[in-house]
């Protein structure tokens, strides 16, 4: 092991020193579980409400509505989600989750396609208005979805994609969060690479793809994660443009299951939802991550 | 294999003109080095031939062709930058093979190439590493193997050794020279290091503020400097300058001499001029004299380390042959 490994065969002083003078250790040791329990009690307190839902998802209706609420898991937990999973209470929650992956992955792609190469073009081209493009593409960093989403609808509703995926991606994936992003980057690459590309006889898109693309693989992956929990927990959007309950996304579904009125709410397949509609994510967060640093290891100068 | 003409080459940047019109013929296989300081325009002048930079007048020809308005993949050109510009995420033998990629090579004339060429620079046991696993000369090396395979018929060098440490310096120094020689393939070599353009070069531009100061080969550069600038910028530590009123040349109508720190001796005999010794550094095979004339102008002489060596704060007389002097 020690063999196959030269750092730590290199480096016998920090070995030691983690070995220290039995005085050392009382010290260390008081300040270690400190933290640690610190970080515990903290993660205890961010994790109980999400162990509050996966409790009411496993149990019944009427012993979540009794006080108290139990804080064991229940017996319950394949029914209540083999029935959000399959008739859920507008919409399958299975078919919400296929449109809220559809959805997600499309802004994510679209949105790194389009800002590599829009940040791709005002780097490495010279054309008129290009500093004007950028503070344009700039200047819609200040206006959130929220703020253009009367027009947007407006332009939404004319071309007919109401209720349609292309409806839901197209207007989210413009990104001038994304596209400063990868300006940044490319202007920290050497120009002579650019200029040795050129030597070596690539195109511009040659250079961009065989190039500037792995170069940036690092980057894309911290966005992919970014921008997936971005569209996956797009709200507003997805309920204002899909009526039809087949169209809904997962998030907006879960607001829609809220009963109105003095109808009683089905709470655990409501929170059988909500635990369901957090696995994507989670699952992108961590297979991402691996190559997220894998990346960040590759590249490292 | 080819020769390159420079015609009256221009270069202006948004009104403002650098480069002043260079005129040069260079052979087939001969090794041209450009010189001079920081900012005269050297490295603007190679980019031009490379196709980097568009020509503002005049005309690049490479093998007899007008290659003005080439891509630099069409000039048949290679070159080697400072930072040797190694695609980062490519292994050492991708790194060499990606322009003959491009030039739709088979994939067994790509290996026999790239293996050619890492023989002859001695990266066999590197073709799959990374850059960043390389040290600087085998990233020099890989920058050269990649000009190499293309089989170019110019190399174009900006700078490449200035990255590396001085002992690495001299070792690729040798080697670039030698690797030139026995492809005998035309080059153009950009330094700010006159000892490299001295020993690289057979011939020399030297460059400043955007003009070509001396054209010519490197022993005659030196010992016939055309210019003031020329004089003081080739040769370590630099020609001396002397006032010619000063030491009765009353044949010359120029107001300056020059004279090399090796051809000035100190005497005891008949001196022509004289002075004060103000230091004297001894660096080995030879010992640096400086000395502080009446009018207050330094002179360096350059002496044998055996020769005697005069007191610091002595008075010490200058002697040199009529031969060895140059008027400006």
């Amino acid at each position: 092991m020690t063999a196959r490994d030269p750092l730590a065969a290199a480096t016998p002083p920090v070995k030691s020193g983690r070995t220290p003078a039995p005085g050392m250790v009382e010290r260390r040791g008081s300040g270690y579980w400190l933290t640690h329990l610190g970080l515990i009690i903290g993660l205890l307190f961010v994790f109980f409400p999400i162990w509050l839902a996966f409790v009411a998802s496993t149990v019944s209706q009427p012993e979540i509505v009794r006080p108290p609420m139990p804080l064991l898991p229940g017996d319950r937990f394949f029914d209540n989600y083999r029935k959000a999973l399959v008739s859920g209470i507008n919409a399958p929650v299975a078919l919400m989750m296929l449109n809220s992956l559809i959805m997600a992955m499309g802004i994510t792609l679209g949105k790194i396609a389009i800002s590599l190469l829009s940040a791709f073009a005002i780097v490495y081209f010279r054309f008129p208005l290009r500093r004007v493009f950028f503070w344009l593409i700039f200047l819609t960093l200040m206006l959130p979805v929220e703020v253009r989403i009367v027009p947007t609808y407006e332009v939404v509703a004319g071309f007919g994609m109401l209720n349609s995926y292309s409806g839901l991606i197209f207007p989210l994936i413009a990104s001038a969060t994304a596209t400063f992003l990868f300006r940044q980057f490319f202007m920290t690459v050497p120009d002579e690479l650019a200029e040795a590309a050129r030597v070596d006889g690539a195109r511009p898109m040659r250079f961009f793809w065989d190039i500037l693309l792995p170069m940036s693989r690092t980057n894309i992956a911290a966005l992919f994660v970014i921008l997936f929990i971005y569209g996956w927990n797009q709200y507003l959007w997805p309920l204002l443009i899909t009526t039809d309950p087949s169209m809904n996304t997962i998030v907006m579904g879960i607001k829609q299951m809220f009963p109105a009125g003095d109808d009683t709410a089905d709470w655990p397949v409501i929170m059988a939802t909500s635990i369901l509609a957090m696995i994507p994510p989670v699952i992108v967060v961590i297979s991402m991550q691996k190559l997220f640093i894998r990346g960040l290891v590759d590249s490292e100068k | 294999m080819a020769t390159v003409s420079l015609d009256n080459i221009r270069k202006t940047f948004s009104k403002t003109e650098v480069i002043h019109g260079i005129d040069i013929d260079i052979a087939d296989g001969e090794f041209i080095v450009i010189v001079g300081p920081s900012g005269c325009g050297k490295s603007t002048l190679l980019r031009m031939v490379a196709g980097l930079e568009t020509v503002t007048s005049g005309e690049v020809r490479i093998g007899g062709q007008r290659v003005n308005e080439r891509e630099p993949m069409d000039r048949d050109i290679a070159m080697v930058f400072q930072n040797y510009a190694l695609y980062p995420h490519m292994s050492v033998f991708d790194n060499m093979a990606y322009g003959l990629k491009i030039a739709g090579r088979s994939k067994a004339e790509i290996a026999e190439r790239v293996a050619e060429a890492a023989k002859l620079l001695q990266l066999e046991p590197y073709l799959k590493r990374r850059p960043r696993e390389l040290s600087g000369g085998q990233r020099q090396r890989v920058a050269m193997g990649r000009a190499i395979v293309r089989k170019p018929s110019v190399f174009l060098f900006d700078e490449p050794l200035s990255n590396l440490d001085a002992k690495l310096r001299v070792q690729m120094r040798l080697e670039i020279k030698q690797l030139q020689r026995r492809l005998g393939v035309t080059a153009l070599y950009v330094t700010h290091d006159q000892v490299e353009a001295m020993t690289l070069a057979d011939r020399m531009i030297v460059m400043n503020d955007g003009r070509a100061d001396q054209i010519g080969a490197p022993l005659e550069v030196y010992a016939n400097p055309r210019t003031r600038f020329v004089a003081g910028f080739i040769g370590s530590p630099p020609m001396n300058f002397l006032d010619a009123g000063l030491v009765n040349e009353p044949a010359s109508e120029a107001a300056t001499l020059g004279i090399r720190p090796e051809h000035l001796q100190i005497t005891t005999g008949e001196a022509r001029t004289g002075g004060i010794v103000l230091y004297t550094e001894a660096l080995g095979a030879e010992t640096l004299v400086h000395v502080k004339l009446p009018d207050g102008a330094m002179v360096t002489v350059r002496q044998d380390s055996t020769a005697a060596l005069p007191e610091e704060g002595s008075a010490v007389g200058l002697t040199w042959s009529d031969s060895d002097q140059v008027f400006f």
